[in-house]
């Protein structure tokens, strides 16, 4: 079998380029698939433990995966309903142009 | 073969081949999502980082949930993702560069943090096989059943956000 | 039933060769097989397709190239690769020609879960229901992909057209799928095959047919198929005189070729998925003695279910993309939400299982009839608006005849 560690670094790697692209882009759309990349690390790492664990027959492991999977549906369906609604209004999706909040 | 004796790391075996096949295809997609210049490309990154984690879920056993990424994340959430970066595609072809003035410094985190947890991660003996898996089918019935008995309450607060993302995104979205 | 790919190993076996090569081997050559047989099924849909269209619209059809004109899609095929292959300036290239690829990839993969006979099936998965449904959402990105990369603004609305047409149908269509689900309590395709036998003194004839039991879902899951399958009343992703043939305007040559393969192979397994879920999948009499029957049967009902929606194509008109959205989300999610609810409440009443059957089957006539009732009354409502809206008596009132020219 594979061991466990290869996930947990698969994930780790996918979790910093999520990292990467939630903080350095300057898109709003690209910074939010940034997020998506480091759920499914997160998630990853949830199936691989449960996977490696001592409990396999209690699936919590996946359950939460589930879990996951579904805040992150409903997330982004705000998230890009908020991107264009922003659009809309200034037709920019800019994360550093949109800072009409700063004193 | 007297000479693969010689080899300073056993030989992998098939799974472990897989496995890094199907690695590379995620970590080339995650790396398109992080850094190409194009939105696009972006998404197009991410749907073969999806499509990898999938099969990530499959090395793992847990066919329900790779079924399930697919989809969910290569069919709503990749689908909706693209579909906002059409309808704001002015912004596709920018005068500026891709990234803002974070971009050095989140560079640096980002690898400092890959590297420090990977060097953590291989130094701790985490167990290398996992236990014997009971059928597969047996494991899909229990994990509905879970699903309307251990974890009802959130089963059903989950059900409830998705239906006030649903009326929020409509909400926000329209004119 | 022994699975293929067992009887296949130990015929490589009894060869003399090691099993895991011998299982290799086993599983390359169905894959092979697979991957073979769509294509040349493609070939055959089309021909059927072109003869029940013809048929319809009073002409012979194909008749020149072989037999019955059985070699004409052969010949067009070969037409369509010796074409020029054009890329647009400024399309996206990598999108460009992944779109087409990606189209054809996501059909073939859904031939590794069909159930041709008892132990005639790609992968068995436990999940195969889900598979095919997930494989469904890959068309969805290959069309956006290429409305998107062709740089087109005809070919980017269709795409727009295509995925808001394609996530309207999934829904009704995943619901109405999960009702031989829920009777059958598995999502093998296997299984669900099996499920649908009738035993008449100890002789099976293959007649359990989920559609039996609920005649609602399955029109329910029909209807969504066509959409989804994008083909007549729904094919307004095609609609010529509105967006020039849709998302694949800017193909040509091979890479259209793939799109109109991927587009027929779909519209067959969707049919094919009704079969599995609803009409027996290869259920028929005598399939217990001899299985290899079961393949037979299957691709029977398949054919006969592409024939029906190639009726359909040939006789109805194309409904209005308002009419069309209204529908999916007015009419096919209500009902098969109502009917889904229905049938889990029969499944547990304490009575016989023949009792819970009635009872979906008596709900499912009900939805029905409720539903007719309904459109009914709203339907003939909308024709009374039109009519005052466009008077068409006062139209020909106006019209006059041609004044005789002078020359005669």
């Amino acid at each position: 079998m594979v061991p466990l560690n290869w996930y947990l670094v698969l994930a780790a790697f996918i979790f910093s380029c999520g990292l990467y692209a939630a903080l350095a882009r300057r898109n709003a759309i690209a910074a939010l698939m940034g997020i998506e990349l480091m759920l499914n690390a997160v998630n990853i790492n949830l199936v691989a433990f449960w996977r490696y664990g001592e409990f396999v027959e209690r699936l919590e492991g996946q359950v939460f995966a589930l879990f996951v999977i579904a805040v992150a549906a409903a997330e982004v369906a705000v998230g890009l309903a908020l991107i264009i609604s922003v659009y809309r209004s200034r037709r920019t999706v800019n994360l550093d142009e949109l800072d009409l909040l700063q004193g | 073969m007297p000479g693969l004796d010689a080899l300073p790391f056993p030989l992998p075996t098939v799974q472990q081949v897989i496995f890094i096949l199907i690695a590379g295809m995620t970590v080339t997609g995650a790396l398109i999502t992080a850094l190409a210049p194009n939105l696009f490309h972006n998404a197009l990154g991410l749907v073969l980082a999806f499509f990898g984690v999938a099969g990530v879920y499959v090395l793992l056993e847990a066919e329900f949930l790779a079924v399930s990424q697919v989809l969910i994340y290569v069919g709503a959430i990749a689908t909706l993702i693209t579909f906002a970066i059409m309808l704001t595609r002015g912004m596709m072809f920018g005068r500026t560069s891709s990234t803002n003035r974070l971009m050095l410094s989140t560079a640096i985190i980002s690898a400092l943090f890959f590297l420090v947890l990977t060097g953590l991660l291989v130094n701790v003996a985490w167990p290398e096989i996992g236990a014997e898996l009971a059928g597969s089918e047996q494991m899909i019935a229990d994990l509905g059943e879970m699903f309307v008995t251990t974890y009802l309450v959130p089963f059903e607060l989950m059900a409830l956000l998705l239906l006030a993302a649903l009326a929020g995104a409509i909400l926000l979205a329209r004119d | 039933m022994q699975h293929w790919s067992t009887t296949l190993t130990n015929f490589f076996v009894g060869l003399g060769l090691p099993e895991p090569v011998a299982m290799a081997i086993a599983f390359i050559i169905g894959a092979t097989a697979l991957a073979i047989f769509a294509p040349t099924l493609a070939l055959g849909l089309i021909w059927i397709t072109r003869k029940i269209i013809s048929r319809i619209q009073d002409r012979i059809g194909p008749n020149r190239v072989g037999p019955y004109g059985l070699f004409q899609t052969v010949a067009d095929a070969a037409k369509l690769l010796s074409k020029e292959d054009i890329s647009p300036t400024d399309a996206d290239r990598v999108a460009y020609n992944l779109a087409p690829i990606l189209s054809v990839f996501g059909v073939i993969m859904s031939t590794a879960v069909i159930a041709f006979a008892p132990g005639i099936i790609g992968a068995d998965l436990h999940v195969g229901v889900l598979f095919l449904v997930a494989l469904g959402s890959l068309g969805i990105l290959s069309a956006l992909m290429a409305g998107w990369s062709s740089n087109n603004k005809y070919a980017l609305l269709a795409g727009f057209r295509v995925i808001a047409q394609l996530l309207s149908y999934e829904i009704p269509m995943v619901l109405a799928m999960l009702g031989p689900v829920l009777l059958a309590g598995s999502m093998r395709l296997q299984a669900l095959s099996e499920f649908q036998s009738l035993e008449i003194a100890g002789f099976n004839i293959g007649l359990g047919w989920t559609a039996f039991i609920m005649p609602a879902v399955f029109l329910i899951y029909f209807i969504s198929a066509l959409a989804e399958g994008e083909q007549t009343p729904f094919d307004l992703l095609e609609a010529e005189s509105e967006l020039i043939a849709g998302f694949h305007i800017e193909y040509s040559g091979m890479k259209f070729a793939m799109f109109f393969l991927a587009q027929f192979l779909n519209s067959f397994f969707l049919g094919g998925i009704a079969v599995m879920l609803f009409l027996g999948g290869w259920q028929g009499p005598f399939v217990d003695q001899l299985p290899i029957l079961g393949v037979v049967y299957f691709l029977g009902k398949a054919m006969l279910v592409y024939a029906v929606t190639q009726w359909i194509k040939g006789t109805f008109p194309r409904v209005r993309i308002d009419q069309m959205m209204a529908f999916a989300w007015k009419v096919l999610v209500p009902m098969v939400l109502a009917l889904i609810l229905w049938q889990m409440i029969a499944l547990k009443l304490p009575a016989p299982t023949w009792v819970q059957y009635a009872a979906i089957l008596i709900g499912n006539l009900g939805a029905l009839a409720l539903i007719v009732v309904i459109l009914n009354r709203h339907l003939s409502k909308e024709e009374i608006r039109t009519k005052r809206a466009f008077e068409p008596t006062s139209l020909i009132g106006t019209m006059q005849p041609a004044p005789p020219s002078p020359g005669n």
